[in-house]
């Protein structure tokens, strides 16, 4: 029975495409790019060795730090947001709705698949001011608050950026959640509840411990998605005003295409590909989980 | 949608939870419309307005305030978007980059999955592990290389670097989703299978592929969605105007009207959200079920 579960042809044919697609495409690329950060230059005006150089420019270009910190504020404030609206979200359909909840999950889940790209032209004209206020901003004023031009302060542009990435996301992890929240037995609860924990005590006491599993796997999920921001900024904000909302991503975007420096380019990248398998490593050692055990 | 507000409280099934505070149901419920109430209105208001907008002539917008309705409804944004604004010649483009790489990425990932959690061989948790990494890195890593070899080789100006670099991209997750699924299939499938006489190939596309054929559909909608949705690799590569996709149409819209021409963007933007919209309904019971089931459980 082993020979044929071993059988090498076979698993030749099987594996053997998709690892060349994966090695040639990925794995020989990051490598490549890897190579890049010690070169300047590009493509059309060749490359020159620069040693260090790069790395040396990176840590002290401000540009660099403040794209850095962006990305930072950014993948925290989002992660945080997704996944608290996601709970709550949960909570709700699994205690409050019941049975019944299927069409709010239904309903609220259905901006995670819309194009990222329509969403962002969506919020510039909700929270637009010329030529008419946005629909946002009428019922910002509905509620007595005062605002400006969202999009000509960083700060402003940030919050904007914030609410309209957890609004898109937050039926996906809404959902992830409740299936967690669904693997707890119902005695446990049931059993909870005749030793008097209701509410806010049989949450905080059985239901956050017995969803760990789940949050992790929405921390990892968030995380990596957010330090990779991309499409919404690049759509909302294209970065700006000035730099004001350009994190990593796009910064090396810019550099490598709009500059034409492809080594450092490279070398952002290279420091975004280090903060993304740090974090994620972090993570996991945080919950000590195995990597390979889904 | 809005009908689970009004609607009377469904008898709870035996078995259900019970209802912890039963004395204060009035209030209980009234907290429950309202929760839901301010869900929906935080979710669907937006999509509407953009609706009701798309019908707005250009006037209307200057002058009129955001929430009034538009005068009258016709579809001449619609038509000026989808010819003018070339929003149909971006969807074919899309189509064009996405069906194939979903292709491959399916066929690719499922049988490396099979062959790398059922087939015993050494090495393969190490292998699992590299296509592991591929999900966390980011793809500005990889563009910058394959800008210069699709650039040299001549591939740029055609779809194929898009369908390569998607299909690339989408393997990792997709094989190690598959991996996962095919850990939860009973050995003595395959084991029986070859007692008859099968070949692992055989078995594999005879009974491997069939029996994960729900967890197939999943990951082809999330890839689907993934792949349609991109903006980075297709602004990336698509140099040539001819080959927009949807997304990077849309970057460009305003671009091709001017900053004023706002009947025809929210038009452009409605399309899409209703094809959206279209899609998800035919199929949104199998994404949240799929999802729910190959994310948690695995």
């Amino acid at each position: 029975m082993r020979s044929v579960l071993g059988d090498r042809r076979a698993i030749a044919v099987l594996l053997g495409p998709a690892l060349l697609v994966y090695t040639l495409v990925m794995l020989v690329p990051m490598g490549w790019s890897l190579g890049y950060t010690f070169f300047k230059g590009n493509v059309i005006e060749g490359f020159t060795f620069g040693g260090l150089g790069n790395f040396e420019k990176l840590w002290h270009d401000p540009q660099a730090h403040s794209a850095l910190w962006f990305t930072f504020k950014y993948a925290l404030a989002v992660s945080a947001g997704q996944i608290l609206c996601g709970y709550l979200l949960a909570l709700l359909y699994v205690f409050v709705l019941r049975r019944s909840s299927a069409v709010v999950r239904t309903l609220v889940f259905f901006p995670v698949i819309l194009p990222t790209v329509a969403v962002a032209l969506m919020f510039q004209k909700l929270f637009a001011v010329a030529p008419q206020n946005g629909l946002a901003n009428v019922a910002i004023e509905g509620l007595g608050l005062h605002h400006g031009d969202w999009f000509a302060s960083a700060g402003g542009s940030f919050v904007v950026l914030v609410v309209m990435d957890v609004w898109r996301s937050m039926g996906f992890y809404g959902v992830l959640i409740f299936a967690g929240l669904l693997d707890i037995p119902d005695e446990t609860l049931e059993s909870a509840r005749l030793d008097g924990a209701t509410g806010w005590r049989l949450i905080r006491h059985i239901v956050l411990p017995l969803s760990a599993p789940v949050l992790l796997s929405s921390v990892v999920f968030s995380i990596n998605g957010t330090l990779k921001v991309f499409d919404s900024v690049l759509a909302l904000t294209n970065g700006g005003p000035g730099s004001g909302t350009t994190p990593l991503t796009l910064y090396m975007f810019r550099t490598a295409f709009s500059y034409g420096d492809y080594g450092y380019g490279s070398t952002i990248a290279s420091l975004l590909t280090v903060v993304c398998l740090g974090v994620t490593l972090v993570v996991f050692r945080f919950s000590r989980r195995d990597l390979t055990k889904g | 949608m809005t009908d689970t507000m009004t609607a009377p409280p469904r008898e709870l099934p035996p078995g259900t939870r019970p209802v912890t505070v039963r004395k204060s149901g009035h209030a209980r419920r009234l907290t429950r419309n309202l929760l839901v109430a301010l869900l929906v209105a935080v979710e669907v208001t937006p999509l509407l307005w953009l609706l009701l907008s798309s019908f707005k002539t250009q006037s209307e917008f200057v002058n009129d305030p955001a929430w009034s309705l538009p005068g009258k409804w016709d579809f001449h944004n619609y038509a000026d978007a989808w010819t003018t604004g070339h929003v149909a010649l971006y969807v074919r483009n899309s189509l064009l980059a996405t069906v194939p790489s979903l292709a491959l990425i399916i066929v690719l990932g499922t049988a490396a999955g099979f062959a790398l959690e059922v087939m015993v061989w050494r090495g393969r948790h190490q292998v699992l592990l590299v296509f592991l990494l591929g999900i966390m890195v980011p793809s500005q890593m990889i563009l910058l290389p394959l800008f210069r070899v699709y650039f040299q080789s001549g591939l740029s100006g055609t779809m194929w670097p898009l369908i390569i670099t998607y299909t690339a991209v989408g393997l990792p997750l997709t094989v190690f989703m598959m991996a996962t699924y095919f850990r939860a299939v009973p050995r003595e499938m395959f084991e029986a299978a070859t007692l008859d006489g099968a070949g692992m190939l055989t078995a594999f596309w005879r009974i491997g592929f069939p029996v994960v054929r729900n967890a197939v559909f999943t990951v082809a909608l999330v890839q689907f969605f993934f792949i349609w949705n991109d903006l980075l690799v297709s602004l990336t590569f698509t140099t040539n105007d001819d080959l927009r996709t949807v997304q990077v149409g849309l970057l460009n819209f305003t671009g091709q009207y001017g900053e004023t021409a706002f009947g025809p963007l929210f038009a452009a933007i409605s399309i899409n959200v209703v094809g959206a919209l279209v899609l998800y309904l035919l199929i949104n019971q199998r994404i949240i079920k799929g999802l729910t089931a190959g994310a948690v459980k695995g």
